[in-house]
């Protein structure tokens, strides 16, 4: 089976998700990413490497932060930027999303940046679409979320240079969560040796080990001498659908207070990927605190996103 | 009409015949086999020279779409898929729309058929009105309008007290209760094996308690309550064993599988491929290899196509937004020969699971070349191979998880009735 991200000679041709990424284009990404960085401390934060491209933002679902960051990032490449929020529009019509990229394909946009509710969504997508055209996953369901993935693992990089000896938990909705999968992905490719995920047997896939991971149960147990505690987002829906009993003995379960960081490595970095639920998965105390690095992985997000799309326009 | 099919390798398991053989036709019906009947002159002759004579297919599951779905399929479209595929009979399952829980449907459905002059159809009625799962259906009228058996296709009965007095009513007048052993709470929503392909996809899974909890339940009233049971499209290991277990006991059920998911693990979703989205869903390698040992070793009683087509655009969709099911009637004798082959099995054991035994489980007089037996014939290649492609299927479903693999046995001549109805 032909990975569908690459091209024939194994260059980029879309990011669908971090499963089956090579370490090397993983690593270009990153060391891309990095050279980005200093773009938006300079005067004119532009860039013009994708002058006269037309990129266009397809969000099936709700996003904020996501969408504009991207946004920013393509903009900052100079290329023009559309944005369409396709859950309010022509989806809600009964066009189909293949119509909908037939259509605006029509209107020559070079690179789709994609997200919709249901897990393989840009793969059908990539596989439709025009071969000069590139897709970016920016988050399908409960499969990927490549991007967001990238972005912490630039974060962690940057923070704790030597991945090879990293212990690094990832606590909460596992099941549910794209951001989980594709974080697993990415640390694993990079040689990450120890990865823990944290959560009750509610919110676990089936068969997660196989990932590459090790399962606890136990939150106290699981942050003992990590380096680095990645939470995760808890939508409500868990409390109405028999997987959690409520909010109040979710945080106490597996919320992130200073109380349990501190079983962690003293100099930890805490990550979340936003929106917080601030008092349901992590305290204030820890999301504000010295540990935390949830606004710099927000600045990351636009270099990382600036990257990828200038290594999918070909630079 | 009288034919004369000659030089042919002759397989009829029930009649313990694997040999080369002629067969004589005469009035729709077999009037000899090896030597001519006296005074036989042939109107037609086929040269079966290194081709394979068996009786024609009989399919426990072929969806045809009529009434309500002709977007998807008509009758005629698959009717001709039958007979290119070698099937002669098929049962099909109530879904339709309007479900097939009246008589006046189920006439109408067997006149269509009839006039069409192919394969023979036999009508599964619903069990529960609307296969709803509240109220049973007149199953006895359903009966005499030509429904061979009682089914509730996809749709599982939530409620035990209905599916006790269902089996109960069908085993009073001894007709068996077609059901696929699916928890519909377990499965709600799910669209893969519950297992590690699930889990890396982000797809919602169909743990394979869904299944065996479901056949405990359904073996269980159908011992209390006497009913002949038939089980539909086992997927699981444990399942298997929980059926071998009950006919130890000396309990009457049968069981079949799809021709699918002999071949198909969770792994060839590969990514996302929506034409691998089934129900059941494909399962593990354990379970893929117990289905076929199951089969090989008699729990499993049958294989089926599980016909199901469904309309390209129905597929364009993300996996789990698109419409489960595959086509199948011309893949059931190609997957089966290629079943044996994987598993050093002789023609005639494979043969069997499409012809003797699922007319077994039907109540149907097909299924074997037995003297003035109906004429239902399949004569096929067993060394060409074909490519499956859109263009090579007469089936208005043009979707399978198979596009693209090249397999061996390509029907020749589909006899129904002592016509030939394709080649």
């Amino acid at each position: 089976m032909q990975n569908p991200q690459l091209t024939n000679d194994g260059k980029l041709k879309h990011l669908l998700s971090i499963d089956g990424l090579p370490k090397n284009i993983l690593n270009q990404i990153l060391d891309t990413a990095e050279s980005f960085v200093g773009v938006a401390e300079r005067e004119v934060k532009k860039v013009p490497l994708l002058r006269g491209k037309t990129v266009c933002n397809l969000f099936f679902e709700n996003s904020t932060r996501t969408r504009t960051t991207f946004e920013i990032a393509a903009k900052r490449l100079s290329a023009d930027v559309i944005t369409l929020n396709v859950s309010t529009s022509s989806q809600s019509k009964g066009e189909t999303i293949l119509d909908t990229i037939d259509n605006l394909t029509a209107m020559h946009a070079d690179m789709f940046v994609v997200r919709h509710a249901q897990s393989g969504a840009a793969h059908m997508i990539a596989k439709h679409v025009a071969p000069h055209i590139h897709v970016i996953n920016a988050g399908d369901g409960r499969h990927a979320h490549p991007t967001q993935g990238l972005l912490d693992v630039f974060t962690i990089r940057h923070y704790k240079p030597e991945m090879h000896n990293l212990r690094v938990a990832i606590v909460g909705d596992v099941l549910h969560s794209r951001v989980a999968r594709s974080e697993i992905h990415a640390l694993t490719t990079l040689g990450v040796p120890e990865i823990r995920v944290i959560a009750p047997k509610t919110l676990l896939p089936k068969d997660v080990e196989k990932l590459g991971v090790h399962v606890y149960h136990d939150m106290r147990e699981g942050l003992k001498n990590v380096d680095v505690i990645m939470m995760l987002r808890l939508q409500n829906e868990r409390m109405t659908s028999a997987m959690l009993p409520s909010s109040q003995e979710y945080f106490k379960t597996y919320g992130l207070t200073s109380e349990k960081l501190a079983l962690a490595k003293p100099d930890a970095i805490v990550m979340h990927p936003g929106p917080m639920n601030r008092g349901v998965e992590i305290d204030s105390a820890v999301a504000d605190g010295t540990q935390s690095v949830i606004l710099p992985q927000v600045t990351y997000g636009i270099a990382v996103r600036m990257a990828v799309m200038s290594i999918l326009a070909g630079n | 009409m009288k034919i004369h099919i000659k030089n042919g390798h002759l397989i009829d398991p029930k009649n313990g015949i694997d040999a080369k053989q002629d067969i004589y036709i005469a009035a729709g019906k077999i009037a000899g086999i090896g030597k001519s009947p006296e005074g036989f002159t042939a109107n037609q002759t086929i040269d079966a020279t290194n081709l394979v004579v068996i009786p024609g297919l009989v399919d426990l599951s072929a969806r045809l779409r009529e009434p309500g779905f002709e977007h998807k399929a008509t009758l005629e479209s698959e009717m001709q898929a039958a007979a290119a595929g070698g099937v002669t009979s098929l049962a099909c399952p109530p879904d339709t729309d309007p479900v097939l829980d009246e008589p006046g449907l189920v006439e109408m459905l067997k006149h269509r058929a009839k006039q069409l002059n192919q394969a023979h159809v036999y009508p599964l009625g619903a069990l529960t009105h609307q296969l709803a799962g509240i109220e049973i259906t007149e199953m006895c009228e359903l009966n005499e309008a030509g429904c061979v058996g009682f089914s509730q296709a996809d749709i599982a009965i939530k409620d035990t007290q209905v599916l006790w007095r269902a089996m109960q009513y069908a085993a009073t007048f001894g007709f068996t209760v077609w059901l696929r052993p699916e928890e519909p709470y377990l499965a709600k929503d799910g669209v893969a094996h519950d297992g590690e392909v699930a889990a890396r996809l982000g797809l919602k899974g169909i743990p394979a308690a869904a299944e065996t909890l479901a056949i405990a339940s359904i073996l269980r009233i159908a011992k209390e309550t006497g009913a002949n049971v038939h089980l539909c499209r086992l997927s699981t290991a444990e399942g298997v064993d929980m059926v071998r277990a009950a006919k130890k006991t000396g309990q009457k059920v049968t069981c079949d599988v799809s021709a699918n998911h002999l071949h198909l693990t969770d792994f060839d979703i590969g990514y996302f491929d929506a034409n691998v989205h089934l129900k059941p869903p494909a399962r593990s390698q354990r379970d893929k290899t117990a289905l076929s040992n199951g089969l090989a070793d008699g729990t499993i009683d049958a294989i089926c196509s599980d016909h199901t087509p469904v309309d390209d655009d129905a597929k364009l969709y993300p996996f789990a937004e698109a419409e489960a099911g595959a086509t199948g009637l011309e893949l059931l004798l190609p997957l089966t020969l290629k079943w044996a082959e994987d598993n050093k099995l002789s023609l005639s054991d494979a043969v069997k699971h499409i012809t003797q035994s699922p007319a077994n489980i039907l109540g149907i007089a097909a299924g074997d070349l037995s003297i003035n037996a109906s004429a239902d014939i399949c004569v096929f290649d067993a060394k060409q191979y074909w490519k499956i492609e859109p263009k090579a299927l007469l089936s208005q479903g043009k979707n399978t998880p198979f596009l693209g693999m090249e397999l061996a046995g390509k029907v020749r001549y589909t006899l129904v009735n002592g016509h030939v109805v394709h080649g």
